[in-house]
């Protein structure tokens, strides 16, 4: 948005210029994969960088192997994530397990990497209420499908967290449209109120399904929105591992301190459709946007980084890979093995007591069930 | 005439009132550019323009909020709620403000608004897409609350909202899109809300009902018929407010009734129907009238859909219930 007036009461230009200043993008890496803010560099030994790259390249394979193994009807609802490994990898990776994870639809990559087994991840999207029972020790939400609604979840968990003297935090991921709702701004505004140790993750991957960004809002970034709600906020470049590592991890070390919640908005990308449910990004995007996306690819950067510093080559990722091809095997075999879900299961979850509406309904549906 | 899918007959029906109108706005998440996820609203930007068919910000609150304002500027706001599931954010919007225009102002501002949106069971959707929460909006006086069954009722109850004064929620069952096609006219027409159509004629038996289940209840008529039942369904069309000189004309032809909804038993407009059938009817019946519906939970997660949701036996096996009480 350009502005120009320069009125006696509001100085407008001087205003969105002086906030454009501050939200410049946070970067560590270029695109070749040369470090070029060695003052910001995590401090990161070269196997936690390995295991890193590790988790993306896995990630880019469970992404193909899903989108395939939706083709052939073995999987349900599924959110491409492909291009988004840096927003979503690495910014779990600057986590500690206690840290409570409050996930978007697209979000599935983070809660595996925190501890949801894979079968389970495939359970969620066969709606499965399995895939959503986390195992003990595994802080995470399910999946959310209601734009925005983890936001201001988020901002409970954090509160309690503080309450109960936990030194973890809340993070709530979810895209620039989720920036438009309601509740993203309830659930900033409140955690700034509470000092809650939140941090609230934006992958802004330039549509929300179809709308551009640009028309999505008049602000010039999404990281500026923090300023209306007085808690801090950064944008970094999200195709780059390190840079999204290095705001995560200073986010969350503030938020312990007590210095409040952050808000970060990491530039990215979705390669593929928004969702395998019948979207078609050629209606709204065009080659050219997707190949200058291409380009910035965050594994090719990383890679880079990596085999410059004699920690990475072709044998570790073909590793990796063949791993990734096992599990997703063995996990999906482990997903059709587990008993489908029946609606008596349903009603079961429905109160602590069940009341006497269902208690008559479960008798009629286990009859059902039986023949 | 052409024989159309419901989605065509929807889209037909709004490219229609665009022409007819020029305070016909179309908007909501997606249905510019893309069409809307369904294409519902597919071509109609390219046709009429971005400042007449354009996409939103992500937020269903929001999008509530501009046509009221819209609606108090002169404009005739056609706005879609991407699934209805994801209403709830927009319950304020909806249930609270537009529903009650009329009412507060005594008439000086009013709230011409149309809500369209997806809902139904059956096509695999994640939570929320699949909800049938017409009770909710049903509940709430000052809305009016059609769910159309064919094509050709979709095209002319629609235009029909889109011409209302007053805010009309129309509701599109997702498995109806594309089930089947229908000659539908290529000129405009209209199909009054608030009345209900009998989509087959019986004298044993009334079943009352609407959306999906309008088709589930046909195909049980169908297997009625063999027993030598002769079963009358009756597509309501309009949830709110009910046709009840149909209904109740139905039911005193028949003297035995069921309704069937896809909603929760304890959701939906079932108990409702039964209430104002036993107010008005009661010294007509031969039976209780019993109800088909979900049970009572949130909508059941993919896998467990198909025995979650009401099907054609269910309905075939109260409608003998109630033949046998």
């Amino acid at each position: 948005m350009k502005i120009e007036s320069v009125n006696t009461v509001v100085n407008a230009k001087k205003q969105f210029d002086e906030i454009a200043q501050q939200f410049e993008t946070f970067r560590i890496l270029n695109e070749e994969g040369i470090v070029i803010n060695e003052d910001a560099m995590p401090d990161l030994t070269g196997e936690q960088l390995k295991e890193l790259m590790r988790r993306m390249v896995y990630t880019r394979i469970l992404d193909e192997r899903s989108i395939s193994l939706n083709r052939q009807g073995r999987l349900g609802f599924y959110a491409p994530t492909a291009g988004q490994e840096a927003s979503q990898i690495a910014s779990q990776f600057a986590l500690e397990k206690e840290d409570f994870i409050l996930p978007g639809y697209r979000d599935v990559p983070q809660i595996i990497w925190h501890g949801l087994p894979l079968y389970q991840a495939f359970l969620f999207s066969r709606g499965h209420y399995h895939g959503n029972q986390m195992p003990e020790g595994v802080n995470c939400l399910a999946p959310q499908i209601i734009i925005g609604a983890q936001y201001i979840q988020a901002t409970g968990v954090a509160l309690g967290l503080k309450k109960r003297g936990k030194n973890s935090v809340a993070i709530a991921y979810t895209g620039d449209g989720g920036a438009s709702q309601g509740d993203f701004y309830e659930g900033m505004n409140f955690a700034g109120a509470f000092k809650a140790p939140a941090i609230f993750v934006v992958q802004n991957n330039r549509y929300a399904i179809s709308t551009p960004v640009e028309k999505q809002s008049a602000a010039a970034t999404i990281a500026q929105k923090a300023i209306a709600v007085g808690i801090a906020g950064v944008q970094v470049d999200g195709m780059d591992p390190l840079a999204v590592y290095a705001a995560v991890r200073d986010a969350r070390e503030r938020a312990i301190k007590g210095e409040g919640p952050t808000l970060i908005e990491t530039l990215t990308y979705r390669y593929g459709p928004h969702t395998m449910s019948g979207d078609d990004p050629t209606r709204y995007r065009t080659k050219e946007i997707d190949n200058v996306w291409y380009e910035v690819d965050p594994l090719v950067r990383f890679r880079k980084f990596l085999e410059a510093k004699d920690l990475w080559n072709e044998e570790e990722e073909k590793k990796v890979i063949e791993q990734a091809k096992e599990d997703i095997k063995a996990a999906i075999l482990k997903a059709d093995q587990y008993p489908k879900q029946k609606v008596t299961d349903l009603i079961k979850n429905m109160y602590e007591k069940m009341p006497i509406n269902l208690q008559e309904q479960y008798e009629i549906y286990k009859e059902k069930e039986s023949k | 005439m052409a024989q159309i899918t419901m989605i065509k007959a929807i889209t037909d029906a709004i490219r229609t009132e665009l022409k007819n109108n020029e305070n016909v706005l179309v908007f909501g998440e997606d249905v510019g550019v893309n069409g809307g996820v369904f294409r519902a609203t597919e071509g109609l930007q390219n046709e009429f323009g971005e400042e007449r068919v354009f996409d939103t910000p992500l937020a269903e609150s929001g999008i509530g909020g501009l046509a009221i304002g819209l609606g108090l500027t002169g404009f005739r706001p056609v706005i879609e709620i991407q699934f209805f599931g994801f209403v709830y954010e927009a319950m304020d919007s909806l249930n609270g403000q537009l529903a009650r225009m009329r009412y507060r102002y005594g008439g000086r501002w009013t709230a011409p608004v149309t809500i369209r949106a997806p809902f139904g069971g059956g096509v695999h959707t994640p939570e929320f897409h699949s909800d049938s929460l017409e009770g909710l909006l049903s509940q709430q006086p000052g809305l009016k609350v059609v769910i159309p069954s064919t094509p050709y009722d979709a095209k002319g109850l629609l235009i029909s909202a889109i011409r209302d004064n007053d805010p009309v929620v129309f509701l599109e069952h997702m498995k109806l899109y594309r089930s089947f096609r229908q000659e539908v006219p290529e000129e405009d027409y209209t199909i009054e809300i608030g009345k209900a159509d009998v989509k087959r004629e019986g004298t044993d038996l009334s079943i009352i009902t609407y959306g999906a289940m309008v088709h589930e209840s046909i195909k049980a008529a169908d297997e009625l018929s063999k027993e030598g039942i002769s079963a009358e369904v009756v597509d309501l069309r309009t949830i709110s407010p009910l046709d009840m000189d149909t209904i109740i004309a139905s039911v005193e032809k028949t003297g035995r009734c069921i309704v069937v909804q896809e909603a929760q038993k304890q959701a939906g407009i079932g108990a409702h129907v039964v209430a104002e059938i036993n107010e008005r009817a009661i010294l007509s019946l031969e039976s209780p009238v019993l109800r088909v519906s979900a049970p009572d939970t949130v909508y059941a997660f993919t896998e467990a859909e198909k025995i979650w949701l009401p099907n054609d036996k269910d309905v075939f096996e109260t409608a003998k219930k109630v033949m046998n009480f």
